[in-house]
C-alpha cells in the first residue's frame, strides 16, 4: 500500500479525523473500522462500489447518525456525542447524495437560508421579510460565484438537476465552512456543469478541506489529492490516485462494476 | 435556451406576485369593511364567537399549515386561557386587558411544557403525544378546584377596557374582539413574513438540509409551537369575556378535533382559509342548535365532502383556480 508514501511532513495539517469509525445496523456491519484523515486544503475523495458504506461514513462524519464504535476529531474537538446541527455550525457542512435544495423558494432565498443563521438573522419573528435583503450582496456574491446569475430568481424547483447540484454548492459555501463533504456531487450531470463544479472544488479547497464521494473516476483523477478507497465497509486501499489506481485489490474491487 | 425560460417566468412570477398583492388588498378592505358594518345585520354575540374561532383556527394553522406540525391538543390552550382570564377578572379583579394577557401568558407556558415533550416526534406520534397531555389537562381542569368542575367559571365580568370603555356594551364589546382579532392576525402575518419564518419555510421544505445548514430544527418548531399556543390563548382569553363564562367544553379533545376540522375546511397554509372554515363550522353550529337535526351529522357530512372533493380546502381551491390565478394567486 501506498500509504505513508503521500504523507510526509509537508503535508498540511489534519481538520477532520476518523478513528475505528464503525457502525452496524442490526446485524449488519456497513461500517467496519474505518481511520480517515482529512487535511486542510486537499480534495480527498472517497470512492468505492456501490453499497460500501460512503454514505454511511458521510451520515457518521456529520452526525446524521450516531457511530457503533470509534471517534471523530473535529479541528481538535471530540465530536463523536455532538449533534449535527452543532457540527455544522461548527464548521464541518455537508451536501446530500440527492440534490437538497428548498424547492420552492428562489435561487436567492436558497442562499440567504443559508446566510441567515451566520449573521444572525434567523429568531427574529417581529422582522419583515426586506431586512433580509442586508444579505443580498453576499448572496449574489456566491450565486455568481457558481454561474447562477441568471436564475437568480427562479424558483429552485426549475432548475435543471446540474443546475441546482451547482446551488447547493452554493448555499453550502454561504456558510463558509472549514471542512466541505460532498456527497456525489457530479452525479447526474452533464460533461458542461461537471467541468464547472469541477473548477468550483478546486478554488474552494484552497482555502478548506474537501471530502467528496464521487463515481465518476476521471473527475477523481483529475481534482483529487488523495484517495480512499472503500469496500463492504472497510478501507481497502488509500494514496494519490495514481497509486490507487495501480492496486491491484482496487482493479478487482471495480471489476464489473466500472471500468477504471 | 434555458436562461431565457427562466427569466420570463421569474419576470410573470413577480408580475403575479404584483397582482396577488394588490388583490390581496382590496380583498382585506372588503373584508374588514364588512366586518365593521356586520353587526348593524347580525347578533353581536354570533358575530363574536365566530371571530374568536376564526382566530382560534388561524393560529392553529400557523403550526399545521406553515410548520407542518398537526397538533390534537391545541383545546388545552384555548380552554385553558379562557379559564386563566376568567379566573383573573372575576376572582382578582383584573382589567380585561390584563386578564387576557394572563391567559395568553399561561397559554404560552401550556404550550412550552406540550411542545417540550412532543416535538422530538413526528407525524402521528406528535399528534397522540399532544392528545394524550391535552387530555391530561382535560383531568386536571376536571378536578382542580379554580375551574370550579362541571360549573365552570361562570359570569365573568367584562370588565372596563383600560378602566375606561365599557364592555358591558355589545357594540364596544364587539369592536374590541375585532381589535384583537385583526392584531392576531397582523402578528400571525408578520411571524410568517419574517426572517424566522423563512427558516421555518426550509425546514417544512427539507429538514434535514436545514440541519445540514446548522439550524436547530426542533427548537425552532418548539418556537412556532408556543406562538400558536399563545395565539390559540388570545381567542380563548377573549371567547371567556364574551360569553362570560369559562368551561369544560372549552379544553376538550373534541374541541381539538374542531379546530382541525375548521383549518381543513378553510385550507392549510393560507391565511385567510382558517377564517372561512370557521366561519362555515360555526354559522352552522349556530343555525342547526335550533333545529332538531343533529349539528354533528351535517358537519361531518360537509367535512367528509370538502376532504373527497376539494382537498385543498375552501380557499386552497379557490387560489388554486383558474380565476384565482388570474388574480394572481399562488397556492403552494
Amino acid at each position: 500500500m501506498a500509504v505513508s508514501a503521500t504523507l510526509t511532513d509537508n503535508e498540511p495539517r489534519v481538520v477532520l479525523s476518523a478513528r475505528g469509525l464503525s457502525k452496524n445496523f442490526g446485524a449488519f456491519a456497513a461500517v467496519k473500522n474505518v481511520d480517515l484523515d482529512v487535511r486542510h486544503q486537499r480534495v480527498h475523495a472517497l470512492i468505492g462500489p456501490n453499497g460500501a458504506g460512503k454514505t454511511t461514513v458521510f451520515n457518521l462524519l456529520t452526525k446524521f447518525l450516531q457511530p457503533t464504535a470509534g471517534s471523530i476529531t473535529l479541528l481538535g474537538s471530540d465530536i463523536t456525542k455532538t449533534p449535527p446541527d452543532k457540527v455544522a455550525r461548527m464548521g464541518l457542512v455537508r451536501s446530500f447524495q440527492i440534490s437538497a435544495v428548498f424547492p420552492h423558494l428562489t435561487v436567492l432565498d436558497n442562499v440567504r437560508v443559508a446566510l441567515q443563521r451566520p449573521n444572525s438573522l434567523s429568531t427574529q419573528f417581529w422582522l419583515p421579510m426586506s431586512s433580509l435583503n442586508r444579505l443580498n450582496a453576499r448572496a449574489d456574491e456566491l450565486i455568481e460565484a457558481v454561474g447562477l446569475k441568471r436564475e437568480r430568481n427562479a424558483l429552485a424547483a426549475d432548475l435543471s438537476y446540474g443546475r441546482k447540484r451547482v446551488l447547493e454548492i452554493a448555499t453550502t459555501l454561504a456558510l463558509d465552512p472549514k471542512v466541505l463533504l460532498l456527497d456525489e456531487p457530479m452525479a447526474g450531470m452533464g460533461q458542461e456543469d461537471i467541468g464547472t463544479v469541477s473548477s468550483i472544488i478546486r478554488k474552494v479547497a484552497k482555502e478548506r478541506a474537501v471530502l467528496m464521494v464521487e463515481h465518476n473516476l476521471s473527475v477523481v483523477a483529475d481534482i483529487c489529492h488523495h484517495v480512499t478507497v472503500l469496500q463492504r465497509g472497510e478501507i481497502l486501499a488509500e494514496g494519490d490516485y495514481a497509486a490507487v489506481s495501480r492496486d491491484e485489490r482496487v482493479r478487482l474491487a471495480y471489476m464489473g462494476t466500472e471500468e477504471a | 435556451m434555458t436562461d431565457l425560460t427562466h427569466s420570463t417566468t421569474s419576470a410573470k412570477r413577480t408580475e403575479r406576485s404584483a397582482t396577488a398583492s394588490m388583490t390581496y388588498a382590496i380583498f382585506l378592505a372588503a373584508g374588514l369593511a364588512l366586518l365593521v358594518i356586520a353587526p348593524a345585520f347580525f347578533y353581536p354575540i354570533f358575530l363574536m364567537k365566530l371571530l374568536c374561532f376564526a382566530l382560534f383556527a388561524c393560529a392553529f394553522n400557523l403550526l399545521l399549515g406553515y410548520t407542518g406540525l398537526l397538533s390534537f391538543g391545541h383545546a388545552t390552550f384555548f380552554g385553558g386561557a379562557a379559564y386563566f382570564t376568567a379566573h383573573a377578572v372575576k376572582e382578582w379583579g383584573l382589567t380585561p386587558e390584563l386578564g387576557i394577557l394572563l391567559g395568553v401568558a399561561g397559554a404560552a407556558i401550556l404550550g412550552l411544557v406540550m411542545g417540550f415533550v412532543a416535538i422530538r416526534r413526528q407525524g402521528i406520534y406528535f399528534a397522540m403525544i399532544t392528545l394524550a397531555l391535552s387530555q391530561m389537562f382535560y383531568f386536571f381542569c376536571l378536578q382542580a378546584e379554580f375551574t370550579q368542575g362541571e360549573d365552570g367559571i361562570q359570569s365573568v365580568p367584562r370588565g372596563h377596557l383600560f378602566g375606561l370603555v365599557d364592555l358591558n356594551q355589545p357594540t364596544n364589546m364587539y369592536y374590541f374582539v375585532l381589535a384583537v382579532f385583526v392584531i392576531g392576525l397582523l402578528i400571525i402575518w408578520r411571524f410568517i413574513n419574517s426572517p424566522f419564518g423563512m427558516i421555518l419555510k426550509s425546514i417544512r421544505e427539507n429538514e434535514a438540509r436545514a440541519t445540514s445548514l446548522g439550524y436547530s430544527v426542533a427548537r425552532y418548531k418548539l418556537g412556532a409551537f408556543v406562538m400558536s399556543a399563545a395565539l390559540a390563548g388570545l381567542a380563548g382569553g377573549v371567547k371567556a369575556l364574551v360569553f362570560q363564562f369559562a368551561t369544560l367544553t372549552d379544553v376538550t379533545w373534541q374541541m381539538s378535533g374542531e379546530v382541525i376540522l375548521m383549518t381543513l375546511l378553510g385550507g392549510i397554509g393560507t391565511l385567510i382559509g382558517p377564517i372561512f372554515g370557521a366561519g362555515l363550522v360555526v354559522t352552522l353550529q349556530n343555525y342547526l342548535a335550533t333545529s332538531d337535526f343533529p349539528v354533528t351529522i351535517i358537519t361531518g357530512v360537509v367535512f367528509m365532502v370538502c376532504v373527497l372533493l376539494f382537498r385543498r380546502g375552501l380557499i386552497g381551491e379557490f387560489y388554486a383556480s383558474r380565476l384565482g390565478r388570474k388574480l394572481g394567486f399562488e397556492h403552494r
